[in-house]
């Protein structure tokens, strides 16, 4: 109902709750759901707070205007139409916004989030806001491109099927000269993993220079793939200072031949992540996607956005590859969320599961999935409960636990993919990995040198830090 | 520097060479064989069996050993077809796929019998 008497304009301020609350409203299959943690401001009711996040990340202004009138403005509006307490605190709640599909432009996920995510941040009137979920309608979805190739694709490409893929970041970080950094890739290659990796602030710096990288770590793949027998790919990272130098990096990567390149999309921008997956599928070039920045919105429990929405709005820009945190190693991530997300990147539709941060059930149509990559501070240890928290359709990245190998990056490589196939080989037998990961592990290092020293170099290393972004559970 | 091992493989080396899951594992026993053949029955896969020369491993499409067995449950069935392609084709390796038609794609592909390595 239009809060306007028809044909009748009267200027001034009104509360918001009067034209953006609707606690009967039933939200649409067309609708863009969204759901928010709101801290209000001391003295602002919930309703009102809630109405002011909507008609502020929709059509509201602070005024009614004249310009009102000209338009169906009950139709395009945003509408707050459920409120619910946040488990285990006192101070925030959660408010679902609901939001007309001809809000949007078709496939543009710059356009969903600039109202989403706008203005509102800033609104006086809540302390912090969280953007907790997203559901996209399967018009949206179907607007958008997706994944350039998707898990399935990337697997027939590579010709590896039956177990996670296994990666390595390059490290140090920064410093190698172009041809130290080739040996590097080329001793991880022909130990056994599928994947090497730029490290994310790897651009073209001083000491290397990209075009002297990517030559570099093309030998070192197509030297490993003769000896090996097997496929192999580095992530040539084409993130950089212009759109234009980007594309430049990603056709000279298509003409020497590398299967695989990477970018950053927070730091790159989302429109032009979006373009350069459209390239990779044109191209035939998979795109492994890097989320530096990712942590300072993501990881605040009050204020920001959850990274699970920052994983959906990825698999609509479109990406092959996403980090998604490992649960076990030295980066953050609590364990059930973490299912949560995966499955959100993965799967072709994901029910509505409060214990796994769900908020919406999520239909994903046809698109393609994207393939988690689990990355930071894990080493062979961790990998029975990576294949079993992960599973197969993922790449399990191991940096130092590669490189930090006492006999170098081949050993390293080895060590892992013995790993994992023997985790593998139990989990297919019925075995409990985590129950059993110690006999499994002991058991594999018999028939390899290489992982037994790898398994007496890290028996020590945990990283038993509390999680800051937990999941809202319930305190009393 | 004692007890450091070097990493013996080589471009000059054939037994250098891997071809995909289980190929970093030492050969599967027959029970141990049993055991994969039974997960991709319970996964509901549809068992196949290709083979291949050495020399042309690393083709996409190796030599279908009949067709896919699809429906195929019955584990004893599965294991024999193996043991006949071994035995028709004495000189190749042999990998056993299970298709998964939802995915449209091999839920597994692993490696059951690695021949003597020319190539």
């Amino acid at each position: 109902m239009n809060q306007q008497a028809p044909g009748k304009y009267s200027a001034g301020v009104k509360e918001y709750r009067e034209t953006y609350w609707d606690p009967n409203y039933t939200p649409k299959d067309s609708d863009v759901l969204a759901v928010f943690k709101i801290t209000p401001q001391a003295g602002v009711p919930r309703e009102e707070a809630a109405a002011a996040v909507a008609a502020e990340s929709s059509t509201g202004t602070w005024t009614t205007v004249w310009t009102d009138l000209l338009t169906d403005l009950d139709y395009y509006k945003g509408r707050a139409y459920a409120i619910e307490d946040v488990p285990g605190d006192d101070e925030s709640y959660y408010a679902f916004i609901a939001y007309p599909m001809g809000l949007f432009e078709e496939g543009s996920v710059v356009n969903v989030f600039t109202s989403l995510v706008g203005n509102v941040f800033g609104f006086k009137a809540v302390r912090a806001l969280r953007l907790e979920d997203v559901r996209f309608p399967l018009w949206f979805v179907a607007t958008c491109d997706g994944p350039p190739h998707g898990i399935q694709v990337e697997r027939d490409k590579l010709d590896k099927y039956g177990r996670p893929f296994l990666g390595c970041t390059i490290k140090p970080k920064l410093g190698l000269s172009a041809k130290n950094y080739g040996r590097a890739v080329y001793e991880a290659l022909r130990g056994g993993l599928d994947f090497t990796k730029d490290d994310e602030n790897v651009n073209s710096q001083p000491f290397m220079r990209w075009r002297d990288r990517f030559e570099f770590c093309q030998e070192a793949i197509e030297k490993a793939e003769k000896e090996t027998g097997e496929r192999k790919g580095h992530y040539l990272n084409v993130t950089a200072p212009n759109i234009e130098e980007m594309y430049k990096r990603a056709e000279f990567a298509k003409e020497i031949g590398s299967p695989i390149i990477m970018s950053d999309y927070l730091t790159l921008g989302w429109a032009a992540q979006a373009s350069l997956s459209r390239w990779c599928r044109d191209n035939g070039m998979l795109l492994h996607v890097h989320r530096a920045m990712h942590g300072v919105i993501d990881r605040h429990p009050k204020h920001g956005i959850n990274f699970r929405v920052l994983a959906k709005m990825l698999r609509l820009l479109g990406g092959d590859h996403l980090h998604s945190g490992t649960v076990v190693g030295k980066l953050e991530g609590d364990r059930a969320a973490t299912l949560g997300w995966i499955d959100l990147m993965r799967d072709k539709y994901v029910k509505e599961d409060r214990s796994r941060g769900i908020f919406f059930d999520q239909d994903w149509g046809q698109m393609p999935g994207v393939l988690p990559v689990a990355s930071g501070g894990i080493h062979v240890w961790h990998m029975p409960a990576l294949v079993n928290i992960f599973g197969d359709d993922s790449c399990l990245q191991f940096g130092g636990g590669t490189l930090g190998h006492p006999w170098g990056n081949a050993a390293g490589a080895a060590a892992n993919r013995v790993a994992v196939e023997a985790c593998v080989k139990a989990r297919n037998e019925g075995r409990d990995l985590e129950r059993e990961s110690k006999d499994i592990m002991t058991e594999a290092a018999k028939h390899s040198p290489e992982l037994k020293i790898a398994m007496e170099t890290w028996k020590e290393i945990k990283f038993e830090f509390d999680t800051v972004d937990k999941l809202d559970v319930a305190h009393r | 520097m004692s007890g450091m091992q070097d990493y013996g493989s080589r471009l000059s080396d054939p037994n250098s060479r891997k071809m995909g899951t289980f190929s970093y594992l030492p050969q599967l026993t027959p029970e141990e064989l049993r055991k994969q053949v039974e997960y991709i029955v319970r996964k509901g896969w549809n068992p196949a069996i290709e083979h291949t020369e050495p020399e042309n491993m690393r083709s996409n499409y190796w030599y279908m050993w009949k067709l896919p067995m699809f429906g195929e449950t019955d584990v004893d069935a599965i294991f024999n077809e193996i043991e006949m392609c071994k035995k028709a084709n004495p000189g190749n390796h042999v990998r056993l796929v299970g298709y998964d038609n939802f995915k449209q794609s091999q839920g597994t592909s692993m490696v059951v019998h690695r021949a003597e390595m020319t190539a």
